[in-house]
């Protein structure tokens, strides 16, 4: 299997803090990748950074062997890194559809004077976009709310939804950013079975934040935790759980 | 379900181009009738400039949610080109439509290549800030075009930033541009049924733009910019575009503008940030980000002021109350409630319900 993303000696600092401190990681083709730590300890900046928000310090990233260190996050988008957030940011006054229609902004495209003039070309490729918007929509099981408001969809939706628009951008690295925060046990078991439609059907590779212990250990396959910045550990699942630094980062000394 | 929202954009915008329509009908016939008095006729084409404006406006703060307070200064710019072109060949081009169609298109150029060089500084600001600059841009188009004078000889082309004098024209040479007395003479070219047609076709490239992938881009950034980067989205592309098109648009109000008047000027009560804010009051009360709501508040508005001129001194008091009521009841919270309880809809179907019990 080849390397997805591969991050070497990923540095950051605001000010006087190391937010993030020699990261490094190897994610493998369809790989469930899962990135914890405790709050604070940077797992978002390493996002950041990965999307190009913030630009490294220090340090290489690369994506299948392309170098993508300092690009743009348009550009980086357009390499094939798409994300979701922390915090939900949909269009919120835009149709579901919508929505992921403006994730395959890139994908189908045609000129701003073929839609202001409505040529055939525009309902062609209108209706292309509809069409695969709905797949998307049904996959995550939206397709019934295509018309509604992307603020009045429940909040489990919402975060189906970003996902969903995330996808729409196809990207080769998807990066969710704690998928499973504020959810109930009910909607984070439909998100793990999300997910793994993703990794199983759309063969996608994924970095996930996590602080949903269930969620990580039932569907991640390697984890590399965070602590201050630094990396605490790395390797795959099961052990790093047992890891008793890891237990004691996150459960305190006894 | 696919279907049902592709038609509901239809419908919204079958509506919004009937209702105009149907209005200029109507207006028609009272012209063709008689029933129309002087008065209204003489602001029969400013209406059709502050529709243009309204939409212009409405696309750049209600689609790319950008305040902008310095549209009034597109508009000028869109006033003083069209008119100087218009001006220069006077002679040359009689036939009026020709001579018009180029004049806006000249205009409207005009206006989005100053839309597109003030966009670049002020679309990196937001909000608040970015409002205050645009008003500055406003201001500073209406000035510079108060010193300006053009003049027009066999040797071409003569400006000054002076006064006449030093424009140095042969005799036979004629000022274009007369500084604050700005540009006299234009051919009267506007009329209400080229308002017309203007506006439709102001409706037509804003609501397809909206609709199409582009809008779908803008509104985006308007929702979340950070998202909307996180897509593939070029921020500073759709802002720009969305911005030179808004000031595009009202280039051509402006344009409409200079040919409905024997002498043009840019003075504070016609290009000044008044202007901008009345027409950011269309928008406002029409409802950001709808453009039929625009369409309908640049009528009232427009129309309110004229329609009180029989209570002499406390015309703007009753307008300023009038606009406050408007206001409460079109967007407060609770008159929203009660309008949707109380909508024609709602008791239809309600009866519906009793008569079916």
């Amino acid at each position: 299997m080849s390397t997805v993303l591969e991050v070497n000696n990923l540095t950051i600092s605001f000010g006087g803090l190391r937010a993030v401190d020699d990261f490094n990681v190897k994610i493998k083709e369809g790989e469930l990748y899962g990135l914890i730590g405790p709050n604070g300890a940077g797992k978002t900046t390493v996002f950041n950074l990965l999307t190009g928000v913030y630009k490294p310090d220090e340090g290489k990233i690369f994506l299948e062997g392309e170098n993508i260190t300092g690009k743009s996050t348009v550009e980086i988008n357009k390499a094939g890194i798409a994300r979701t957030f922390q915090n939900i940011r949909l269009f919120k006054n835009l149709s579901v559809l919508d929505n992921v229609k403006a994730g395959l902004h890139n994908s189908f495209t045609y000129s701003t004077i073929t839609g202001i003039l409505r040529l055939p070309k525009y309902f062609n490729i209108e209706k292309e976009m509809t069409e695969k918007a709905m797949d998307l929509l049904k996959v995550f099981d939206l397709d019934n709310e295509a018309s509604y408001l992307a603020s009045n969809l429940p909040y489990g939706k919402q975060r189906k939804l970003e996902i969903a628009r995330a996808l729409a951008t196809d990207p080769k690295l998807l990066l969710l950013d704690e998928p499973a925060a504020g959810m109930n046990p009910n909607e984070t078991q439909e998100l793990m079975d999300t997910i793994t439609i993703l990794k199983n059907d759309f063969k996608k590779t994924i970095l996930l934040i996590e602080h949903d212990m269930k969620l990580v250990s039932g569907i991640c396959e390697e984890l590399t935790v965070l602590n201050f910045g630094s990396v605490l550990c790395q390797g795959r699942t099961s052990d790093v759980l047992n890891d008793p630094e890891v237990i004691k980062a996150y459960l305190g000394d006894d | 379900m696919k279907k049902i929202r592709i038609n509901k954009s239809l419908k919204d915008n079958l509506i919004t181009f009937g209702l105009v329509t149907v209005a200029f009908i109507a207006v028609e016939i009272l012209k063709m009738t008689g029933h129309i008095s002087s008065l209204m006729k003489g602001l029969l084409v400013p209406v059709c400039i502050y529709i243009i404006c309204a939409i212009a406006l409405n696309l750049c703060v209600g689609i790319l949610g950008e305040l902008s307070l310095g549209h009034a200064g597109f508009m000028c710019i869109g006033a003083f080109s069209g008119a100087f072109f218009s001006k220069c060949v006077q002679d040359i081009i009689t036939f009026a439509p020709l001579r018009f169609t180029l004049a806006i298109i000249i205009g409207a150029v005009f206006a989005s290549i100053f839309g597109f060089l003030i966009g670049i500084p002020v679309l990196r600001l937001k909000g608040d800030y970015l409002a205050i600059v645009t008003l500055a841009f406003g201001e500073i188009i209406k000035n510079v075009i108060n010193v300006l004078y053009v003049g027009l000889d066999d040797n071409g082309f003569h400006f000054s930033l002076k006064d006449v004098v030093s424009l140095k024209l042969l005799p036979e040479g004629k000022v274009i541009i007369n500084g604050a007395q700005g540009i006299t003479g234009t051919p009267n070219d506007s009329s209400f049924e080229v308002g017309f047609v203007l506006i439709i076709i102001t409706l037509i490239i804003v609501l397809n733009l909206i609709h199409s992938r582009d809008g779908r881009a803008i509104m985006s950034i308007r929702d979340n910019t950070i998202a909307a980067e996180s897509i593939g989205i070029n921020i500073t592309k759709y802002k720009l575009m969305a911005f030179t098109i808004s000031a595009g648009l009202a280039g051509v109000a402006g344009v409409l503008y200079a040919h409905n008047l024997s002498s043009l000027m840019a003075q504070p009560k016609n290009f000044g940030y008044n202007m901008s804010i009345t027409i950011l009051l269309f928008v406002v009360l029409g409802g950001i980000g709808n453009i039929r709501g625009s369409v309908i508040s640049a009528v009232l508005l427009t129309l309110l002021p004229e329609l009180l001129r029989g209570l002499s001194d406390y015309r703007m008091l009753i307008y300023a109350i009038v606009l406050i009521v408007l206001m409460l009841f079109n967007w407060s919270p609770k008159i929203l409630d009660l309008r949707k309880k109380y909508s024609i809809k709602n008791l239809i179907s309600k009866s519906k319900m009793k008569e079916a019990e």
